[in-house]
């Protein structure tokens, strides 16, 4: 059986935790393919990168770095070279990605090189007879579709906070390389950071969304504490609506026309449920919905609901919950 | 500036999604088609564009199904010049295949900028803007949310986690739209007049198979119906308990 190679991310040179969930469902993966596929974990950078060391326990046999001077930042055309050659010399049957922001980028250059077909984003995969079954969303998450990827290899991305890390007693063997190329005609110049210490709406364990019920923009300092209590694991989400308005940043948006999210739990608050917003949280594990009108369409998909008005169970919520971590 | 936009015909976003009696697509009866949201942008952009170099050509490229054509002259209405159809027996799920379709159409024909929504809201393939990049060998910058091109140099900005990508590119380029990069015009009376004069080339494409099997479209589970915890600040001490015992996620 060949191998299955993860493609792993890196930012300011330290391993992003999405890359957790790349590894693990490689080695979920290649545990189903069976005949001892074993998983390689490839890394681009400029030199060594904070995390490899971790990657074995989360059940990489082998961790690659893949060092140059132009691989400090993301380059998408000298990313794509090097994963492709990467992935043809070590003849692996499986390439995984992240279906990250970077990983929906890269993974569809890579593909494409390849002459292989992308299954993207996907939230469950499994082997059959030696033959790689995914399924992903589509319809906006209103329907699911499952694909059987016919030759080799097989290009997957997997939705983010899906494929929950499991650690296993394990350490991988550390190698690192460096590699000719360079970032190519596209270039990262700059990244315009989000202030310290903000999750990302679609990474986030927990996610607290707000839509018109919040009323005023200002107001969203109500929710801004209830993420806050949640001790850094919480970012503040948004519906259509207040974006729109202009209250809150695109990057906010929860939905089909803004970020697809699966928390552990989504708090969302002032939300009707539009369809729409649906599209973006219904495979979060745990929903909870925060609305004065009983019959809004969120409480059919929340999992657990409070009719009332928000001014005063959020606050009453972010009491509760900060006594909870002390 | 020569531009061509790629667009693509998709059920309605507010479509309740019903199962054919094969198993494996979506059952089309009574479902309303529009032009994909995502692709909106991309047309809207390329018009710009043509706009702000005060000459040009704006091209509308889709594959698939004769009705497309409609999906076609919205984006001539919105004011695009020409448009062709690569018209194909239903569209499968492989992004590779209609890459390859649309790269074929495309190579050549010397458009300074090519143009596709970032996503089909149908399949969510995410996928065949870098793959065209990829087969024409050309840059490629994806889910842009701002633009700004000056003398065959550009410059975009994309959303990644946490922050923004400020990427420089040259042209002739690929590039995906996202929302936020503008707010697509409605066509006016005029334009939808106009557009039916304007020229639809029809091409028959066959795309090949592809590598990808379908094996079922299946409606997701319900989610369990949930339980309303109480009315008030005085169901919040419930709903954290609840949270913690019975769905252990704090
Ligand atoms: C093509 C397309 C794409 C779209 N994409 C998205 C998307 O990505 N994301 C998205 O969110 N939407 C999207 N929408 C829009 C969507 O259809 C809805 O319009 C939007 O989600 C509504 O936002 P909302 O729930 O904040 O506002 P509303 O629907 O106005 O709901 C506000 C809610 O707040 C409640 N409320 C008011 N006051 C209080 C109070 N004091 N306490 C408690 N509750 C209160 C009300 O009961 C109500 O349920 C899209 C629409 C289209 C057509």
């Amino acid at each position: 059986m060949s191998n299955v190679l993860a493609v792993l991310e890196q930012r300011d040179g330290a391993i992003r935790k999405v890359s957790y969930e790349v590894v693990t469902g490689a080695r979920r993966l290649a545990d189903a393919l069976g005949g001892g596929a074993g998983v390689d974990a490839l890394i681009l950078a400029t030199g060594p990168v904070q995390g490899a060391d971790q990657l074995g326990r989360f059940g990489a046999d082998r961790v690659v770095t893949l060092t140059n001077v132009a691989f400090g930042r993301y380059a998408p055309e000298g990313y794509a070279r090097a994963i492709a050659d990467g992935v043809n010399a070590g003849g692996y049957g499986v390439v995984v990605f992240a279906a990250s922001a970077t990983g929906k980028d890269l993974a569809p250059r890579v593909a494409a090189r390849l002459g292989r077909p992308l299954v993207q984003d996907i939230t469950d995969v499994t082997a059959a007879a030696g033959a790689v079954i995914a399924t992903r969303p589509v319809y906006a998450g209103k329907a699911l579709l499952r694909v059987r990827v016919a030759g080799s290899p097989v290009m997957l991305s997997l939705r983010p906070n899906v494929f929950t890390p499991v650690q296993r007693p394990k350490a991988g063997a550390q190698e690192s390389a460096s590699v000719d190329g360079s970032a190519g005609r596209v270039i990262v110049t700059q990244i315009k950071a989000a202030p310290a210490g903000t999750l990302d709406v679609a990474e986030a364990p927990i996610v607290v969304s707000g839509g018109r019920g919040l009323k005023d923009p200002a107001n969203f300092k109500v929710l801004e504490a209830l993420a806050a209590a949640f001790a850094g694991r919480a970012a503040v989400g948004a519906s259509r609506a207040v974006v729109d308005a202009g209250w809150r940043p695109h990057a906010d948006q929860v939905g089909q026309t803004g970020k697809t999210v699966s928390p552990t739990l989504y708090v969302a608050v002032g939300i009707s449920g539009a369809i729409q917003h649906l599209a973006g949280m219904r495979t979060s594990k745990v929903i909870v919905a925060i609305n004065k009108d009983k019959d809004a369409p969120i409480f059919k998909v929340a999992d657990y609901g409070i009719v009332g008005d928000l001014f005063e169970v959020v606050p009453r919520l972010t009491e509760e919950i900060r006594k909870l971590h002390g | 500036m020569k531009i061509a936009v790629c667009i693509k015909r998709v059920p309605d976003s507010e479509t309740r999604v019903k199962i054919a009696s094969d198993g494996k697509s979506l059952d089309e009866a009574g479902v309303k088609f529009i032009l994909n949201p995502y692709d909106e942008f991309a047309v809207e952009e390329g018009l710009r564009l043509k706009e702000k170099a005060g000459t040009g050509e704006v091209v509308v490229i889709a594959l698939g199904p004769a009705a497309a054509q409609e999906t076609i002259r919205t984006a001539l209405a919105m004011g695009a010049d020409r448009g062709v159809l690569l018209q194909t027996q239903g569209l499968h799920p492989d992004g590779l295949e209609t890459a390859k379709a649309l790269a074929a159409e495309l190579k050549g024909a010397g458009f300074d900028v090519i143009l596709l929504g970032k996503m089909a809201i149908d399949d969510y393939n995410h996928q065949v803007g870098p793959m065209v990049a990829e087969l024409l060998d050309l840059p490629c910058v994806t889910t842009v949310t701002h633009l700004e091109i000056v003398g065959g140099k550009g410059t975009a900005e994309r959303e990644i986690e946490g922050g923004v990508e400020v990427v420089a590119f040259p042209l002739p380029a690929v590039l995906t739209t996202d929302k936020g990069l503008n707010e697509p015009r409605y066509p006016a009376l005029k334009g939808i007049m106009a557009a039916k004069k304007k020229p639809l080339e029809v091409k028959p494409t066959a795309p090949g198979p592809g590598a990808l099997e379908i094996l079922s479209l299946t409606l997701p589970p319900e989610r369990q119906a949930g339980k309303i915890v109480g009315e008030g600040p005085a169901a919040v001490a419930e709903l954290v308990r609840l949270l913690r015992e019975e769905a252990k996620v704090l």
